[in-house]
């Protein structure tokens, strides 16, 4: 979100006093409440560093007054949260990578190839973007179950290796912005399709790409039913599934509940504050369908 | 748009048709059978084990409709959709014609990333932050409840009050989504109309009233419909407010997903989960419908 354009009632630089104060009283409400909004994520981090008396206090401290690290060592030694971590990070990859592969190059056939049934495959991959996941989950449970798959990396990637919305915002970026002439041109350079393809298409599609990218990954590292009904062994987990039977299965000690939630939090804000801008591109990309 | 391969040769064929085939086939093995499959299975009775599968029509259905707890998970999962959509659609767009009020605000950047942050951070810790808030002897609500001289409440324990607290929870995460999508919609509405409008001396309110609603009206509808879809198939959110008495996890709010895996996963009676998740379908389509048919009638307009 680059270009800020100015809306009609934006006060310029020669505000006048009553505007000013309009203004003043907008950020004033919009700060609280985005304070409001940010709260619950900064007292889980804040209260991962609590002794147990300074949990039950009133008003919760923001800072922790005697921060200790007893939490987050008690946790990683009672829970496997490194390598739920680490499944997780294999598993968001690999799903990344087949996503954006599968969404070039069908992308880029389905939006500059003409041959009969290329709408009516397009049409299907669509209509398949609109049925939630939770419709056919367990006929595909039963699948990777009869091929033996059932807590392993590879039962978890079944679900995750095409994205409809994929293949869409790559066709529509190549219809839009590939032209046809360049295409043309190096064809009569001689060039094979595949060359075209690699070393003149995929370069230009980096930035849609790139926003795929961050949404695939996205997507499977917040990932919660299917690894749920795949995985049934701690050493499969993912960091989402081993969480949420950490905090059912244990008493309620808070203090090491917020630091498992602090540390599986971190990653995903870190990675957030790296990809914003790609990250933000494509959830609105993804609103302002024709 | 211009044929390419209008004078299609033989090479570019060859290549389209290699290069779609990967995807196609994981298409086919991934979404397209498992569809089907969910489709023929709802009309079948099957335990999961055994080698019989007798064909039973729409007996599982007949059967749903007078399920008590799959009504209650449908109930249950309805008011938590139009509960999430009451909250996320008027307040996501007043906030984001304050954010585009302000864009020039130094500022702007803070507010957009922490109303969005909610919507992007793994889902299992944020609950669990919520989850502290609720608690009826720890949490911090009851003790400012109390500083009001009101009485703690069981948030997580009473089964009224834990669907108003799974709806703050999904309205908190979908809000940074509207809020986005909002702000694009802003930003797409032509100045020149609020140009002509402020000429008229209207005021800041008549022009939100008179331009930017209208202007904004098929935003309004991908939103709801968007957020009413993704709250239709909740289950991680109940799954950790929402354990009874017992440590159970989602049992005190049932929803058609927990539903669903129980009976399957517990009841062995798939054939009954894949008619849920058929009636789930359904719904997802209809909603789908109504958008596309009012964006047809805005079309023609």
């Amino acid at each position: 979100m680059s270009d800020r354009s100015l809306s009609a009632t934006e006060a310029g630089p020669r505000a006048t006093a009553g505007e000013r104060i309009l203004n003043g009283v907008i950020d004033v409400i919009l700060i609280i409440f985005c304070i409001l909004m940010l709260l619950p994520l900064v007292f889980l981090v804040s209260n991962a560093f609590k002794s147990p008396q300074e949990l039950l206090q009133w008003p919760p401290t923001i800072i922790p007054r005697d921060a200790t690290l007893e939490n987050i060592t008690s946790v990683l030694a009672e829970t496997p949260l490194l390598r739920w971590i680490g499944n997780t990070f294999l598993f968001a990859v690999l799903s990344t990578i087949a996503i954006v592969t599968t969404s070039a190059v069908s992308g880029y056939v389905l939006g500059k190839f003409r041959f009969p049934g290329v709408h009516i495959i397009f049409g299907m991959i669509l209509a398949t973007a609109i049925i939630p996941f939770e419709v056919y989950m367990i006929p595909l449970y039963l699948g990777v179950q009869q091929l033996g798959l059932l807590n392993s990396l590879w039962g978890l990637l079944i679900g995750y290796l095409v994205m409809s919305f994929g293949i869409f915002l790559i066709r529509q970026y190549v219809i839009a912005s590939i032209p046809d002439e360049l295409i043309e041109a190096a064809r009569i350079d001689g060039a094979s399709e595949s060359w075209i393809f690699l070393r003149i298409v995929v370069p230009l599609m980096r930035g849609p790409l790139g926003t795929l990218a961050v949404l695939a990954f996205f997507q499977s590292w917040t990932a919660f039913t299917w690894p749920m009904i795949i995985t049934a062994t701690k050493e499969s987990y993912t960091l989402e599934v081993g969480l949420a039977l950490f905090q059912t299965g244990f008493t309620v000690d808070l203090g090491r509940l917020s630091a498992a939630a602090a540390l599986a939090l971190l990653p995903s804000i870190l990675f957030f504050a790296f990809m914003r801008r790609n990250f933000v591109q494509g959830v609105a990309s993804s609103g302002l369908k024709e | 748009m211009r044929e390419l391969v209008g004078t299609w040769n033989r090479k570019g064929f060859t290549f389209a048709i290699l290069a779609l085939l990967p995807a196609l086939i994981i298409y086919t093995l991934v979404r397209f059978i498992p569809i089907i499959e969910t489709l023929r299975l709802s009309l079948f009775q099957w335990n999961l084990i055994s080698r019989r599968k007798p064909f039973i029509g729409l007996d599982n259905f007949r059967e749903l409709v007078t399920d008590a707890l799959f009504l209650e998970a449908l109930r249950n999962t309805t008011i938590i959709a139009f509960g999430v959509l009451a909250i996320t659609v008027p307040l996501g767009l007043v906030l984001a014609a304050l954010i585009h009020h302000r864009t020039r605000s130094r500022f702007a950047g803070f507010y957009e990333t922490s109303i969005f942050i909610p919507h992007v951070v793994s889902l299992v810790p944020a609950a669990m932050a919520w989850k502290w808030i609720f608690d009826a002897r720890l949490g911090p609500l009851n003790t400012l409840l109390g500083f009001f001289g009101l009485p703690p409440q069981a948030w997580l324990f009473d089964p009224v009050l834990a669907i108003i607290c799974v709806i703050v929870l999904c309205s908190w995460q979908a809000l940074g989504y509207a809020v986005l999508i909002f702000l694009v919609g802003f930003k797409n509405i032509p100045q020149s109309l609020y140009e002509a409008a402020r000429l008229d001396g209207a005021s800041a309110l008549q022009c939100f009233r008179h331009i930017s609603i209208p202007q904004l009206k098929p935003v309004l509808l991908y939103v709801s419909v968007i957020t009413l879809i993704a709250a239709f198939n909740i289950y991680a959110q109940v799954f950790v407010l929402a354990s009874d008495s017992q440590g159970a996890p989602g049992r005190l709010v049932r929803v058609l997903v927990l539903d669903m895996l129980e009976n399957s996963f517990r009841n062995y009676r798939v054939g009954y989960a894949a008619a849920e998740a058929v009636i789930l379908l359904a719904i997802v389509l209809a909603l789908t419908a109504i958008q596309f048919r009012v964006f047809r009638e805005k079309g023609r307009a």
